[in-house]
């Protein structure tokens, strides 16, 4: 079988089939999520895609109440703000993504640290569908 | 030049002006950039007759979406009457015009130039403000957008690790907004030229007026606590923590070294520049410092032969409060860390031992992005120049001046250090 390419298209696509894939070095080892083609360690090419457990915590966050017009439409306001964060996962990576779960209305609640699992927001029908990355307390 | 880098030959700065910087819906960039050129003019003590300007560098970067109008380089260059000399567009998101700037100098000091006009503009008050966060985050990374994240997001986000790592708290950001504000209350030119406690006292007058109940606050800082007056824009970044939707532009002249005394009697010589780029924020080893700063700061020191405590005044960019205190560690000015002490402890105000954004900054100056760059050396030329009128820093002997753009969420980061002889 044909390896996926190592590019955004790819990674969205596993994101649609509920997988948080990264891209893994193989000259020195090195993982890369969201993935990269070339590895900025070593600048191999030769590199296989891996699944993520889908475990991690949070490294930083930010509860957004003037977002782009993409989050009004799902119905967040200045009185419902929704919140995105940096996810430190067991593997190692970092990734950004929305942070389910929380009171975004108090930010005060929220804690660096708190573990979190991996949650995939299927939104959109058709070929509007978008798949969003997403975690929640775990 | 004194440093490890070298320029072919050396640059100064013999003029330097800038529009009002607002909200206008009556300006066009034509128009604003004619009024920041003229004003530029009016700087070059002994004149500068402008058909002897041999090229444009101009930075822009929303115009295309903002105002459905591309390829900015050459309407500015015929407004100007410029034309056939070239005219070149740069895009750094934000740091446009320090970028322009940059190159400005390569020209000039490569030897193929002798006098260059570097600017930027930016029209960004004709839409509203969802649509200027959605153009804005633009300069984000992919995965910052779909992650639902816009510029104050990152900045927030940012904030929450500086607060963890640090011990740092939501009030340390409140010194940064009360500092630009009162001195942006002496800078006539200045978006927002008003104090918090100009902005509280005009509110209890408006209450007063209506009958309505008179607001409570006992200080500045209990102003910025109260929700409804500083609202949440992207939880820790409050309104007051943001800076505004600008219009305007600003230029600088840049000479050849040698020829800069038939210009100017009090020119600014090009002591540094730097420039670097960075990851976006989940690529980033460490979420509290930007890695483009540091490596911009680090060739102008190189160029320069200058250390950060040789900087006697500067002017950075704080798109958002937290953004002012993470540059003033990575310029080297106050450790890691240590940044949010200094704020509090006065030093960067206008009579502290580092004036940073005597102007007000980007929160009170105002921040029409592409012409920031160039807009924050219009202040460093007035205070090095002794010109800066009531807000003049009085530190002895004034020499040497910076400038630090950031482009994006720290992608593209530039210094520039500017130096009187």
């Amino acid at each position: 079988m044909e390896v996926a390419p190592f590019s955004d298209i790819s990674y969205e696509r596993f994101l649609s089939e509920e997988k948080l894939m990264g891209s893994r070095c193989s000259n020195c080892g090195t993982l890369f999520v969201p993935p990269r083609a070339i590895c900025i360690e070593c600048h191999g090419s030769e590199m296989e895609w891996v699944e993520m457990k889908g475990k991690g915590k949070l490294a930083a966050y930010t509860c957004i109440a003037i977002g782009p017009p993409f989050m009004a439409k799902e119905g967040y306001d200045r009185k419902h703000p929704y919140v995105s964060g940096v996810v430190e996962l067991e593997e190692g990576a970092k990734v950004v993504a929305r942070i389910e779960g929380v009171d975004g209305s108090k930010p005060e609640t929220i804690r660096i640290g708190t573990p979190l699992k991996v949650e995939f927001l299927h939104r959109g029908e058709g070929k509007d569908l978008r798949t969003f990355l997403a975690f929640r307390p775990s | 030049m004194r440093g490890r880098r070298k320029l072919g030959r050396g640059a100064a700065v013999v003029g330097a002006g800038m529009s009002r910087f607002g909200m206008f819906s009556d300006k066009d960039s034509k128009c604003l950039f004619a009024e920041a050129f003229k004003e530029m003019l009016s700087t070059v003590d002994k004149g500068v007759d402008a058909k002897d300007i041999d090229a444009l560098y101009l930075g822009n970067f929303t115009n295309d979406f903002f105002v459905h109008q591309g390829h900015w380089g050459p309407i500015i260059s015929d407004l100007l009457g410029l034309t056939p000399k070239p005219a070149t567009r740069t895009e750094g998101a934000c740091a446009s015009s320090a970028l322009a700037f940059r190159e400005g100098v390569f020209a000039v000091a490569s030897g193929f130039y002798d006098v260059v006009l570097v600017g930027g503009v930016e029209e960004m008050s004709k839409r509203n403000t969802e649509e200027v966060t959605q153009g804005l985050a633009m300069a984000a990374s992919p995965y910052e957008v779909r992650a639902g994240f816009t510029f104050p997001g990152v900045f927030g986000a940012m904030a929450t690790a500086y607060f963890a790592k640090y011990g740092a708290t939501r009030e340390h950001l409140m010194n940064v907004t009360i500092k630009s504000h009162s001195n942006a209350r002496l800078n006539p030119r200045a978006q927002y030229n008003v104090s918090i406690r100009d902005i509280m006292n005009q509110k209890i007058e408006k209450a007063e007026a209506k009958g309505n109940p008179l607001p409570t606050w006992r200080d500045e800082k209990e102003f910025l606590r109260d929700p409804e007056a500083n609202p949440v824009v992207a939880w820790p970044m409050h309104l007051y923590d943001c800076c505004p939707i600008s219009d305007g532009a600003s230029c600088v002249l840049l000479v050849a070294e040698e020829i800069a005394r038939d210009f100017s009697r009090n020119p600014l010589y090009v002591a540094g520049i730097g420039q670097g780029s960075g990851k976006g924020l989940h690529a980033k080893e460490d979420l509290t410092y930007f890695e483009a700063t540091r490596y911009a700061a680090q060739e102008a020191y190189e160029l320069s032969g200058l250390k950060p405590e040789d900087i006697q005044i500067a002017e950075v960019h704080d798109c958002f409060s937290i953004a002012e205190i993470i540059h003033l560690e990575d310029l080297g000015f106050f450790g890691p860390g240590k940044g949010y002490k200094a704020v509090e402890e006065g030093l960067t105000r206008l009579d502290g031992s580092k004036p940073i954004n005597t102007s007000g900054g980007l929160k009170c100056k105002g921040h029409p992005v592409g012409a920031t760059g160039t807009g924050q050396m219009v202040e460093i030329w007035k205070q090095l120049r002794g010109e800066a009128g009531e807000r003049q820093v009085s530190i002895k002997d004034l020499r040497i001046g910076a400038t630090q753009s950031l482009g994006g969420t720290g992608g593209t980061c530039t210094l520039t250090v500017l130096e009187r002889r």
